[in-house]
């Protein structure tokens, strides 16, 4: 198992701070990281792949730094936001390339591995400037996983991927996930990270503002309501009976049902059953509508 | 041919760049020729069309585009990082691209100068020539790959050093000249093909031995830079 620990790291640029005393810890699985333009997203990715150097803490992939030490590349995988690829050659040849500067006993078979991987080997043998935007992107990828590291770095990665790449792509990641890998890619969409990742890092202005599962998170935020759509058989009588139960803060009825506001998140989750079985209204509906990625991610921007 | 050194080949002939390898070359060979064919004394032409063109202008400056081009175009596109992704000794990186660039730099210098010297004076001078533009080739691409790592400017910085340092200084202060790879190149063509049309300004010892320091230093100096070649961040 390959982790990526950030102890206490910062970054900053003459007065000004990027980063400022993060730590975190990846496991296996995917991981997004996530966070406004400008948060310190690619700053703390390029601490992680050792190409910015820490200016206190440490940044390490099973305890070897990753600054100055190219020997980790042999599990790591970057694939940065700046769509530089040699232009001259063929996909093909860009990542047997790959494969031979990594110094892989079969060089050809994990070309082709990589290739399929990315669903790039039809067009593998045209030179990468005729590609389109996704297709350099996914050809990237491949180059980035013909070693089949453990850990994967993504920096904005479905960038000018069209819905079905991105599909792809997203499927992808889900799969190294499972298989064992450690993935991270950084994200200012949440629709992507919410598609990709149940798991955030949540960077605002160089902090780590939250990390773990996102909808986790949005319940540890006791100080603000929890918001549920109900829909029941009863909605009047239900929510006459909900106002007297103390972990439920407001009520609103709607032609579509109720919208209830809760302030503890697991006192009302176990009322509402018993509530509705004493008063024989049968639940149609119970969906919490904040838990949302977005949701999350302003409620931590306001904080 | 490492891989590293097969990507920065077909990088460097495959930009348009590479094209300004040739007009300087071809300058030089046609003075010498066109010299030659009216008869002209070489000891009339020898000294500005060799010296004053070939070693103070061409074999500099296609060093120049030669040694910053294997490094600093991949450092300014960014796809350096595809290199430096990889588990390679950053040592290897910077001895293969160096490699190339004094193959290249040596190759595309020399022949003209071999040509030059051949029809001012003998075969010797050419071959003595030839030798010297090999070892400027080297010592100038060492340092053209370090500025590459130095600043975002190599090429500026090293057109200030070669027309500055070496065209300028080099000929009122003579202080300047022992840190002068044009001063080198003509003391060991020198001593191989002894002529009237070069004039050595350094001692022998002093040409070797500063080379070497040229290009050791300016590797070494080159590898641990490249071992702390960072990247700013884009969207943060």
């Amino acid at each position: 198992m390959t982790t990526v620990n950030l102890q206490n790291v910062s970054r900053w640029y003459g007065n000004v701070v990027a980063v400022n005393d993060i730590s975190m810890s990846l496991g296996p699985g995917v991981t997004g990281l996530l966070g406004p333009n400008g948060a310190g997203k690619t700053t703390v990715l390029h601490m992680m792949a050792g190409f910015l150097a820490p200016s206190r803490g440490t940044v390490t992939i099973d305890d070897a730094p990753t600054w100055r030490h190219p020997a980790v590349y042999r599990q790591l995988g970057l694939v940065a936001e700046r769509e530089a690829v040699h232009g001259f050659l063929t996909a093909r040849e860009f990542i047997l390339a790959s494969a031979k500067m990594q110094k892989l006993p079969d060089v050809k078979a994990a070309t082709d591995r990589a290739l399929e991987l990315v669903e790039m080997t039809d067009a593998a043998d045209r030179r990468i400037e005729t590609y389109s935007k996704g297709m350099r992107q996914r050809t990237r990828v491949a180059a980035a996983l013909v070693h089949n590291p453990q850990v994967l770095l993504l920096d904005e990665p479905f960038n000018g991927m069209d819905p079905r790449q991105r599909m792809h792509m997203m499927k992808l990641l889900h799969d190294l996930g499972d298989r064992g890998h450690t993935i991270l890619f950084s994200s200012h969409i949440l629709e992507e990270v919410e598609q990709v990742s149940g798991t955030v890092q949540v960077i605002v202005a160089g902090r780590l503002a939250a990390s773990g599962d996102y909808r986790r998170i949005r319940r540890l935020m006791t100080n603000r309501p929890h918001v549920f759509a109900v829909q029941s058989s009863d909605d009047r009588r239900l929510a006459v009976a909900l106002i007297g139960e103390k972990s439920v803060s407001g009520v609103e009825i709607e032609a579509t049902g109720m919208t209830i506001r809760a302030s503890d998140y697991g006192s009302f989750t176990r009322a509402l059953p018993r509530i509705a079985l004493e008063s024989g209204i049968r639940l149609r509906k119970l969906i919490p509508s904040d838990e949302s990625l977005e949701s999350v991610f302003s409620y931590l921007l306001e904080a | 041919m490492s891989t590293v050194a097969w990507i920065t080949a077909r990088g460097l002939f495959g930009r348009r760049r590479a094209l300004l390898l040739l007009p300087l070359p071809l300058l030089l060979v046609g003075l010498a020729a066109l010299c030659r064919a009216n008869n002209i004394a070489p000891s009339d032409w020898g000294t500005p069309v060799i010296v004053g063109l070939g070693l103070a202008v061409v074999l500099p400056v296609v060093s120049l585009i030669v040694g910053t081009g294997v490094l600093g175009s991949e450092v300014d596109d960014g796809t350096i990082v595809h290199i430096l992704t990889k588990p390679l000794p950053r040592r290897d990186i910077i001895l293969a691209k160096l490699g190339v660039a004094v193959g290249v730099s040596a190759l595309t210098a020399a022949v003209p100068l071999f040509v030059a010297g051949w029809l001012a004076d003998s075969v010797r001078l050419g071959l003595g020539l030839a030798v010297a533009a090999a070892v400027g080739a080297l010592a100038y691409s060492a340092l053209f790959l370090l500025l590459s790592l130095l600043t975002r400017r190599p090429v500026l910085l090293g057109l200030v050093y070669i027309l500055v340092w070496e065209g300028l200084l080099g000929r009122f202060v003579s202080g300047t000249r022992v840190l002068s790879i044009e001063q080198y190149v003509i003391t060991i063509a020198d001593k191989i093909a002894p002529t009237a049309i070069l004039e050595p300004k350094v001692s022998v010892p002093v040409a070797v031995v500063m080379a070497a320091i040229f290009v050791v230093g300016c590797a070494v100096f080159a590898i641990d830079r490249l071992r702390s070649f960072s990247m700013a961040g884009e969207t943060s």
